[in-house]
Formats: structure tokens, sequence, C-alpha cells
């Protein structure tokens, strides 16, 4: 699960992690009052910041969503030091569409703006903090390049990415901090204040069942204060159960329509761009049919995995989430019965099928416990469909059922 | 033989009187898998399913020697049960549990990390020795009993794959899901060393997914040490980034763990790495009728060196199968 930006920021201040101080806004009415608030907190500089949860904002660009050719603004963060340019800025985001590298060409719709405040720093850090799938131990990762992709950083030069590995039976401990602290060259005050940040920091990591924090950049103020000027946060979606204040920031805006759709019939549904529609069960075996539809020339328009349970009800469902994406050309269902019976899925299928109706050609494999019969019922069913006994087989039909679809 | 599993395999089930774990229990044995025991809190004493029912893992061990444990709790409640069986003494954990927090998953791993343990999942399907015994929710009948072992990260592609290789006629060692989470009590490289030490494994297949790095290092240990031919397949070469699909584990981050990088490893490694999931089992059948046609140069007295030589250069040239 993702949070924005403002929300990731609220939970750090839980933990006394020092952050940027900021409102955040979702009609340019709220404008004045947040001004005003920060104002009497004595900040006089602002920065208006989109809160979307894709990246890459600062070199985003604002377009007018009625318009697509309407640029408004170059970058979807900026700074200020007047009111009325900061009242223009957030104008021009607030409800308007930003593109970066990570949205796609499709963009966000900016619902929410987070007035900050402007900050005066010396220096820009980078700090991260993941699970190391190599170890399955969570690692702390520190650069003195900060502001910048760290994936670059760890591509170029990763001499300047230092790690720590915390030992989850002890916990972080404090001569980690200062090591990260030593090795990113601090001294004096900002050495005390980052040992102090990066222990509430990781607190904050482990408390939350978080799987990424990322903050970059981390700044050193001109009076030496360590302060999260940016913060991801990203939480393991296994451990939600005990967070349901986190669950609270859960943002639908920023969601598929469809795979919320999708989540309410307890399916795993990710919609892609493509033309070819798939039902599976099993996440392994759902991709996989992904890559046999690319392979026979398709493209894949979605991830489906329906699940043990494939029954009238699941499939009834995944058609029906499918087939409210306008691309799909042709469905392909690829159902391995290991404990679920292939003649029951493939009656589950022509009941839902018959009751509402499907308009695109169907491919079906189903493999498994009484393969046979299901291949029966369904050739016998006086429905229209294709039907297939291996996966390759399934393939080819695929291929053949799109050439017709393109002439 | 096969790895891990056998029918002298002693199973206690834990959690085997709720719905998951009572149905796949009573799977296990009609396979013909030893289960000797049950465990759940509080029903310790009575029967169920004709084997005696523990309060506790250790009753378990004690009285009726269990030495591997099959795990079907709920997710809040299966790390603690992977930690009563480890500290029991089991020395075969197979958690079969989905959506266990990752926190509770590191904390298990390195715990047990030290201990004369091997666990298995959690998020999988289990294990499987064909003809022998079964520890998991795969289903028997598309088995068979044979030489090539089979490792992967996923359940049903794995069902794929395996049909592929029964229907044929290559029968397996032993096949092994290792699960779809980013912490998993066994990896790639542990299981694949098993196989390559297992004298009755002639051959193995490796589907991994997107997603960590877990296949890039089985390469690595496959192009040091193993013979045998290695067949892999890797899900996902058209799944987005950024995106989870559908296991815990299954998501390209910061351009890490791609398809295409895991095949180039793989391949590099001289592992017979498919395009198509269709072809897993076909592939395999010709690896292995390449190995059988290689006993006739034996006969023919050819010295040590030029054999490993012409082993070399034939995987080499069916690298793109």
């Amino acid at each position: 699960m993702k949070v924005h930006e403002y929300q990731a920021k609220e939970i750090l201040k839980k933990y006394n992690v020092p952050v940027q101080d900021g409102i955040a806004i979702k009609d340019i009415s709220e404008f004045d009052a947040a001004i005003a608030q920060l104002q009497s907190r004595g900040i006089n500089q602002f920065v208006i910041k989109s809160q979307i949860h894709a990246g890459g904002r600062g070199k985003g660009k604002i377009y007018n969503p009625e318009n697509r050719n309407e640029l408004i603004l170059e970058g979807g963060v900026k700074f200020t030091a007047s009111v009325e340019k900061a009242r223009e800025y957030a104008q021009k985001i607030l409800g308007n569409l930003l593109v970066t590298h990570q949205t796609g060409s499709d963009g966000k719709i900016v619902k929410t703006i987070f007035v900050a405040e402007g900050l005066d720093y010396k220096k820009e850090l980078y700090l991260g903090i993941l699970l190391d799938r190599v170890v399955s131990k969570n690692v702390i990762m520190a650069s003195t390049e900060g502001g910048v992709e760290i994936e670059k950083v760890a591509e170029e030069t990763p001499e300047k990415i230092l790690k720590e590995w915390i030992d989850p039976s002890v916990g972080f401990q404090p001569y980690q901090a200062r090591s990260l602290a030593f090795g990113l060259g601090l001294a004096g005050a900002a050495f005390k204040n980052f040992v102090g940040f990066i222990s509430k920091l990781y607190k904050a990591y482990e408390e939350t069942d978080a799987s990424l924090l990322e903050i970059n950049p981390l700044v050193i103020t001109n009076d030496d204060q360590i302060v999260a000027l940016d913060a991801k946060m990203n939480f393991d979606d296994n451990a939600m159960y005990r967070h349901p204040d986190i669950v609270a920031y859960r943002d639908f805006n920023e969601e598929d329509p469809l795979e919320i759709e999708a989540s309410k019939y307890n399916l795993n549904y990710i919609k892609l761009d493509g033309n070819v529609g798939c039902m599976v069960n099993g996440a392994g075996l759902a991709m996989a049919t992904m890559d046999i539809i690319k392979l026979a020339g398709g493209q894949p328009a979605n991830f489906l995995d329906v699940g043990g349970g494939a029954n009238k009800e699941t499939v009834a469902n995944g058609f029906k989430i499918i087939l409210s994406d306008p691309n799909v050309k042709a469905i392909l269902i690829n159902i391995f019965g290991g404990i679920v019976r292939c003649d029951r899925v493939a009656q589950g299928v022509i009941d839902a099928v018959n009751e509402i109706g499907v308009n695109v050609p169907v491919v079906i494999r189903l493999e498994g416990t009484n393969a046979a019969e299901a291949k029966d019922l369904l050739e016998n069913s006086g429905l229209n469909f294709e039907v297939a006994l291996s996966l390759k087989e399934a393939a080819e039909k695929v291929t053949s059922v799109l050439l017709v679809e393109t002439i | 033989m096969s790895i891990l599993l056998d029918k002298k395999t002693r199973v206690v089930v834990q959690g085997i009187t709720g719905s998951e774990g009572s149905f796949h229990t009573q799977q296990m044995i009609e396979y013909g898998t030893n289960v000797v025991a049950g465990v759940t809190p509080g029903k310790g004493g009575t029967k169920f399913l004709g084997v005696p029912v523990f309060n506790t893992v250790a009753e378990a061990v004690k009285s009726v020697k269990a030495n591997a444990s099959a795990i079907f709790v709920p997710p809040q409640f299966a790390a603690d049960a992977i930690l009563e069986a480890a500290n029991a003494g089991v020395k075969l954990i197979v958690c079969i549990t989905e959506g266990i927090p990752a926190k509770d998953m590191i904390h298990v791993y390195n715990s047990i990390k030290q201990k004369d343990v091997t666990m298995i999942g959690p998020n999988c399907p289990g294990l499987i020795s064909p003809g022998k015994a079964k520890i998991g929710i795969m289903p028997g009948f598309i088995h068979k009993r044979g030489n090539v072992g089979v490792v992967s990260r996923s359940g049903t592609l794995t069902y794929e794959a395996v049909k592929q290789l029964s229907d044929l006629n290559i029968g397996q060692s032993t096949c092994v899901g290792i699960g779809g989470d980013p912490v998993i009590g066994s990896r790639f490289v542990d299981i694949v060393k098993l196989f390559n030490e297992d004298p009755d494994t002639k051959g193995i297949v490796m589907i991994g997914e997107i997603g960590g790095s877990a296949e890039e290092e089985a390469a690595q240990f496959i192009k040091k040490n193993v013979k045998k031919p290695v067949v892999g397949f890797i899900a996902g070469r058209t799944a987005p980034a950024g995106r989870r699909m559908g296991h815990a584990g299954a998501i390209i981050s910061g351009g890490k763990g791609t398809a295409a990088e895991k095949m180039a490893a793989m391949k590099k490694a001289g592992i017979y790495v498919v395009e198509s999931p269709a072809e897993i089992g076909i592939t395999m059948k010709k690896a292995l009728d390449k190995l059988n046609s290689k006993p006739s140069a034996k006969k023919l007295s050819v010295k040590k060196s030029a054999k490993t030589k012409t082993k070399k250069s034939v995987r080499s040239k069916n690298r793109n199968w």
C-alpha cells in the first residue's frame, strides 16, 4: 500500500522525526487559512507540492485535463517567497493533470496539494530503508548524493551508497547510526542530529510494517538541523490488518476504478494496456499466461488471478471486470484444475457467459482433473468457445482469434 | 531417491482441525504421506482423521517422533507456529500459509537460520516426492515417480510444468514449491544444491518469476557446480514495473528483478531457458535425450577431458532451443 508524501510526514511526526512543515489542502478556498497558519509559525517562504503517488513530480508538467495540449505549468513542485505567487501555483496545480516519467502519458489529476515551508539548506542527502531480500534483513542505505535518483547513483557510483543491515534479534544499534553519520562526513551538531534522526526513522519503519521508507532529499539546514524534505512510504499489505490507522490513508483516487471493483469481489486484478483479457488461477500461471499472449502476437489487457475456487460467481465477476475494459478484443481463460474439478469450472464458465453475455471470442484451456469432460461440456454448450487442451494449443488459438479480429 | 521427503518422513500437521488443514491432511494421507500427528492448542488428547492430536508440537515430537511439520494456520499465527516447530526439534517445516507479514518472517528466518532445520515456504504449495509422500496442497495425480527435480516460486504454474513432464513420461524425484513471498525459508539455490547432490535426480526444472534476485543467485551456483541439465522459465516478462503481481515477492522495483535480467543470467549459466511456458516439458525431454545418448560415447572409451568438452559444447549449442 502506498501513501502520499503529506501522509507519510504525518506518520513520521508521530515518531518525532523532524519533517518539513506543511498543510495539505484539497481546495483553493483552504489556501489562505493554510498560509496564515504557516506564517503564524514563522514561515515566510513556501513550496507548493503536488500530491500524487508517482515520483518525478518536480520535473513533471501540469496540463489542462480538458485539453491535453495546453501546458499550464512546468514542474509539479514550486518554491516561492511570495504568497501571491504561491496562490497562483496552487490554482494552476489543483484539479489539473500532472504528467511525470512515472505516471505515463495519462498523468494523474492532482486532487491534493501540500502547502509547505520553504527551507534553506546547505546539503542534500539520501536515506532509504527497505528489505534486502538477499539476506532477509532490513537495510538502511545512505548517500551524500541526495536529490537525485538513487538507482542512478547505485548504477554509476555504488561506492557512494553506505549500507547498514539490521539484525532483527537486537534491532538497530547506535554504532550503526554513528557509522552512517561518519560515512556521510557529518560532524558537530549535524552529526548528533543525524544519529537521532535515523534512530527515530528506523523505529517508524519497523513499527508501521513499512516495506519502503525513502527520504530524498534529506537536508542539512543552515543551522545544522536534519529534516526530511520529502518522504515516501510503502507498506506491507500482509500486515495492514494490524494498522487500521494507516489503512485509513488509502486514496482511491490513485487506484484504477476497475481494480477497486475487482477487489470487492476478492479478485486480484491489475489493468494493463493490451487487447487480450485473461482469467487464470494462481499468480505465477497468470503471469505465464500473459507471457503466452505476447508470444502469440497479442498484448495482455490485464493480470487476473481468480484464486483457488474458480466457481460460477468468480468467473462471472471476472468476465464483468475484463469486459469493462473497451480495449479487450479476446479473452483467454487458463485454469489448472488440481483440487478443483475442470468440469465444474467449465459449467461455471458456461453459466456465466449465458448470464452476462460475452461479445468477444473466448479461448478456454482447462487442464487437470476431468479436463476431457470439461472440453465436451464446452464444445456442446452451443456457445462460441475455442477450446484448447494444452498451453501450446491455447496460444495458437489466441493467435488465430486475433488474426480474425484484425481482418 | 528423492530430497527432503519420503515414505518414512513422520509428519505433524499444525492446524489439522481447521478447514484447510483437515481437507489437505486427508489428501496427504490418501497419497501415502506418513501423517503421525496433528496439533491444535486446546484439542490435545483427541483424535482427528485417525491421528492423535496434541496441544504442542513438542509433545508430538516426543510421543510419536514427528520429524516434519506441515503448517496450515492463519497468517496472524503462522510465524509463531514455525518457531514452535523449529524449537520442538522438527527438521523439515513446510508452511503453506499465505499472507504472513514480512516483518514476522524476517524474525523467523533469522532465528531459525542457525538451527539444523529446513523450511519451505511460506505462501507455497509445499513439496512432493511422487509415489512416496507429499506435504502440501498440490494435486498428487499429475505427478509421476522419476528423476527430474522441480523447484518453483509458483503453485499452479508448477503443476503445469509437472503435467507437461508427466505427459512426456518424465517422472519427478521431488517437486518443491518454495513460495512467492520476499522472505522464504529455502531459496532456489538451497533446493538446487540438494538436487545436485541427489544421485537419482538427473535433471532440474527451475521456474522463477519477476522480483528479487534469487534466480540470479541460483544461476551463479549452477554455473559453477551443476553438471545436470537445468531447464528454466521466468514468468512475468509482460508484467509492468512497480506493481505487485499477486505474489508479495513478484514486483519489479527500482528497475531491478525483471524477467529479462534473470533470463540473461540463467542463459549465461548454461541453463536451457525457455521463452514459452508451454515448452518446459519438451525442452527437458530434449536435454535428457542428449544426456542418455552420451553413455555410448563412454563405451567408446573417450578420455575424461574429452568427455567434459563434449558435454560443454552440447550445452552451449543447444542454448537457443
